[in-house]
């Protein structure tokens, strides 16, 4: 255990167990990838903690250890009592959200926390919640440091500030608890004291009968009335809303027994049905509390949201570059260039702002901020490119939700799946007929048979049940959601995964999507520029998120810039600006000499310096690796097309992949993109868009699914209805299949439910069902179709290969 | 007789019931995997080397 570990050859860090990449860094004879991994172990090290590395191999986290001021905000009091769970003069009690543990090492030592700092005196682990809760002493530790404490040992914990109704949820699983504990202690008694009657016996003495009748009716008060009251309670709820829910039909059969056997109590004509009644309601219960278990097992990861990886420019000591947003801090200096979101909180610190906040108040004008003023999250800059300072943490929940906003939602496009609106009418009409069978079979055996009729309408109210029907949608599109997401494809809701199984038609935009940027070679022909050109030409270009600006971008060396003004960028046209008193125009050469002979061989970017052109920049696309391969396999079951911004310059490479030269069309404005569109649709056509979110915005919302291809997301285009990772563009036909398959598994799961309440019903009808086993069948059905749907499309998924790689 | 004596399996079983009740209100279904996973670990591996170089010497 002590030496290092050697695996094929490589080493590995003793810490996290990853690879190293020499052996630079390491205490004797252990190796560690990286100081972060070093500092923990000497951490544990100190506080004798290294029992931690026996109970696992290689548990750890590296940690990240550049604090900067990011907990700062825990030092704010109205902060921690929104954290804590209780605080009193010295004790405080905290629950945090541990997402990295993952192993019994974890546990062990998040459970040792008191032996790093005497502050704390209790820590506890809930390993399937992910959740830790602390009690310690705020006088010998504060939250922030231990907060901080947790983040130097790798388990940051995740601070949610909205996380606060987690407790009424505890609730209400303690009183389901409460609620099984008593129906079944009195069920087993109501049993125990009906033993005479299941056995025949005729008590001959009326005392002792009586006795054992009021006991029965005593004991099933509490189960009636507190147990039963979880099934009263919520129909009542529904019954103020005007609806009639799924717990109406059972509380009706509750009742129908309890008022029966009271009456033949009260009238001495029989022992009434008190075993069958406390029994229904145990098992129904039993059932709840196993199906609760059962959905908030695989639920488990749904929060998948919280992983978007969306990125933002940010700058360093006048160095721009890209992190993903989670880890932005308060205090960065973010830049954000024309159409990209502001992601956090912020103050303005350069540039002119002109912010459009219509995803998140739907007003479209925009609004003007000038430097010093503070800005919201969520608005989208339209003007040249500005500077700000964070000055809140980002919350990226946020930032999603404003995908979802019903304001980019295509008003064609239902948000809500069609599949649920179907479950959700059938639920409606589901009670009705529910309780239409009942009555109408109880009063067919009411002439033979009181008792049965009674038996059979309860049955008939129990055994029926919705929630099969209702459940299979969401479990199986939520866990295909997942799925996609995994391979990189996120998207905005479930119900996209519908509309990608219907479509038909493909459209594909060529810059960014086919043709990739990153691998392109950009030549420089004119005359030579220097510095104060090359920085110019940079200063411009930073502020639009096209591609190929981009790719200037990076191309040209320059340290700082220089302001620019009178920016506009008209897509698919070019960029311009001025610059140090100097008028730029960067982009195609109609847009710049204002010829309309266009170079009709490559793709070129012309430039002009107060009006003189100083010559262009050649770009010579390189196509997506596979990109032949998703084109011929999509080919030969989808009516596929291409559209370009471009000239024809690449029509004879592009004719390799598609076959038929009527697919492809050039020079084609974002307008002109738009309507090729709306004309596939009117030709009955599913369109599905795949581009790059930028000149052809009005195209993927025009479409019935718009992908955005993103090489790193940072565009973030709430137009579309769905983003995907660049390189996992050669998955599009795994994808569309896929979706297909998920469709498919509903359908089956809407016939098992159906075949299920038919055959339930047949035998509850002909009287051959008593109501405990109905109450015992109902959950399992419920259970059933959840475990089918999950289950299922993890199957498919792991059978195309969609899951399997990245764990689990 | 036959009355006192399912009086007093009652009470009995009440108690279990209020036993039951208790333990739900202290959260002891509230997590049944970690404490699992809890008791195999080793108090303190530092403790258990001595009493185990103890029990050598002896």
């Amino acid at each position: 255990m002590n030496s290092e570990k050697k695996i094929d050859q490589k080493l590995v860090c003793y810490h996290c167990g990853d690879e190293c990449k020499d052996d630079s860094i390491r205490i004797d004879e252990k190796l560690f990838c990286c100081n972060g991994c070093k500092t923990v172990y000497e951490i544990l090290d100190q506080n004798k903690l290294c029992n931690y590395y026996n109970l696992d191999q290689t548990p750890g986290i590296s940690p990240n250890l550049n604090f900067g001021n990011r907990f700062d905000y825990l030092d704010d009091p109205s902060t921690i009592q929104k954290l804590l769970d209780f605080q009193d003069e010295s004790i405080s009690k905290v629950t945090f959200h541990i997402p990295q543990m993952h192993c019994s090492s974890c546990i062990w030592l998040l459970e040792n926390l008191y032996k790093f700092n005497s502050g704390v005196s209790n820590s506890q682990v809930d390993f399937l919640k992910k959740e830790l809760s602390v009690t310690f002493n705020h006088i010998g530790i504060s939250l922030k440091e231990l907060v901080k404490l947790l983040t130097s040992i790798g388990y940051e914990p995740q601070i949610l500030l909205e996380s606060v109704d987690k407790k009424s949820e505890d609730k209400v699983s303690k009183r389901l608890h409460y609620r099984i504990g008593i129906a079944g202690f009195c069920f087993l008694n109501v049993m125990l004291f009906s033993f005479p009657e299941y056995l025949g016996i005729d008590v001959t003495d009326a005392f002792l009968k009586n006795f054992f009748i009021s006991l029965n009716l005593f004991l099933s008060l509490p189960v009636v009335f507190f147990s039963g009251w979880e099934y009263f309670g919520s129909a009542l709820k529904g019954l103020n809303k005007k609806i009639i829910n799924i717990d109406f039909p059972i509380s009706l059969g509750i009742l129908a027994l309890f008022i029966r056997s009271i009456f033949e109590v009260a009238t001495q004509t029989g022992s009434g049905y008190f075993d069958s009644l406390t029994g229904l309601i145990f098992f129904l219960l039993l059932g709840k509390l196993l199906q609760e278990k059962t959905y908030s097992y695989l639920n488990f990861e749904r929060n998948y949201k919280s992983f978007f990886p969306l990125s933002v420019t940010i700058k360093i000591e006048e160095i721009e570059k890209s992190i993903p947003i989670n880890k932005l801090m308060i205090g960065n200096r973010i830049i954000v260039r024309k159409n990209e979101i502001i992601p956090a909180d912020s103050i303005l610190l350069n540039g002119d702002g002109r912010i459009d906040y219509s995803f998140v108040t739907g007003e479209s004008k925009p609004v003007g901020k000038v430097s010093g003023e503070f800005v919201y999250a969520g608005g989208r800059q339209l003007g040249s490119v500005i500077e700000l300072e964070v000055i809140k943490e980002v919350s990226q929940s946020y930032l999603t939700q404003l995908w979802n906003n019903e304001i980019f939602n295509n008003p064609d496009k239902s948000a809500e799946s069609y599949f649920t609106n179907f479950s959700n009418a059938v639920s409606k009409y589901f009670t009705f007929v529910i309780l239409l069978i009942a009555f109408v079979a109880a009063g067919f055996w009411f002439q033979t048979s009181i008792a049965t009729a009674l038996n059979v309408f309860t049955s008939v109210l129990i055994v029926a049940c919705p929630c099969a029907l209702a459940l299979s949608t969401p479990f199986t599109l939520g866990n295909a959601m997942r799925i996609l997401g995994r391979n990189r494809l996120y998207l905005r809701n479930t119900a996209v995964i519908e509309d990608l199984a219907k479509v038909d038609s493909i459209v594909f935009d060529k810059t960014g999507t086919i043709t990739q940027l990153g691998k392109s070679d950009l030549i420089f022909t004119g005359a030579i520029l220097n510095s104060f050109q090359q920085k110019m030409i940079k200063s411009l270009v930073r502020n639009s998120t096209h591609p190929l600006s981009r790719k200037i971008f990076n191309s040209l060396e320059a340290d700082d810039f220089f302001p620019v003004t009178k920016y506009d960028e008209i897509p698919g046209l070019g960029v311009t600006g001025v610059v140090y008193g100097h008028k730029l125009k960067i982009g195609s050469k109609k847009f710049v000499i204002g010829s309309y002979e266009d170079d009709k061989l490559a793709t070129n970017v012309f430039v002009s310096i107060d009006d003189e052109l100083i010559g262009h920049f050649l770009v010579t696309n390189s196509y997506r690796e596979g990109i032949s391969n998703i084109i011929r396999s999509l080919g030969s079951n989808y009516k596929l097309s291409l559209l370009s911004g471009d000239n024809e310059g690449e029509r004879y490479n592009l004719l390799k992949f598609f076959n038929d030269e009527k697919q492809m069309y050039f020079n084609q404005s974002p307008e002109d993109k738009l309507e090729f569109v709306k004309s596939q649709q009117k030709s009955e056509k599913n369109v599905l868009m795949i581009g790059d979110g930028l000149n052809d915005a009005g195209a993927l919302k025009q479409s019935d699914v718009g992908i955005a291809v993103t090489e790193d997301i940072s565009s973030f285009s709430p137009a579309c209805d769905a983003i995907l990772d660049a390189s996992n563009l050669n998955l599009i036909p795994k994808f569309l299949k896929y979706s297909q398959s998920a469709i498919k598994i509903i359908y089956i799961s809407f016939v098992i439910s159906f075949l299920y309440n038919l055959f339930g019903l047949t035998f509850a009808i002909q009287g051959m069902l008593s109501p405990i086993i109905a109450a015992i069948l109902m959950p399992l059905s419920s259970i059933s179709v959840v475990l089918f749907a999950t289950l299922s499309t993890n199957f498919v998924a792991k059978k195309m290969k969609l899951l399997g790689k990245g764990g689990s | 007789m036959i009355v006192l004596l399912i009086g007093v399996s009652l009470l009995v079983a009440i108690g279990f019931l209020i036993a039951f009740l208790i333990a739900v209100k202290k959260g002891q279904y509230k997590d049944t995997h970690t404490p699992a996973i809890r008791v195999l670990f080793d108090d303190n591996s530092e403790e258990k080397n001595k009493e185990e170089n103890k029990s050598e010497s002896n």
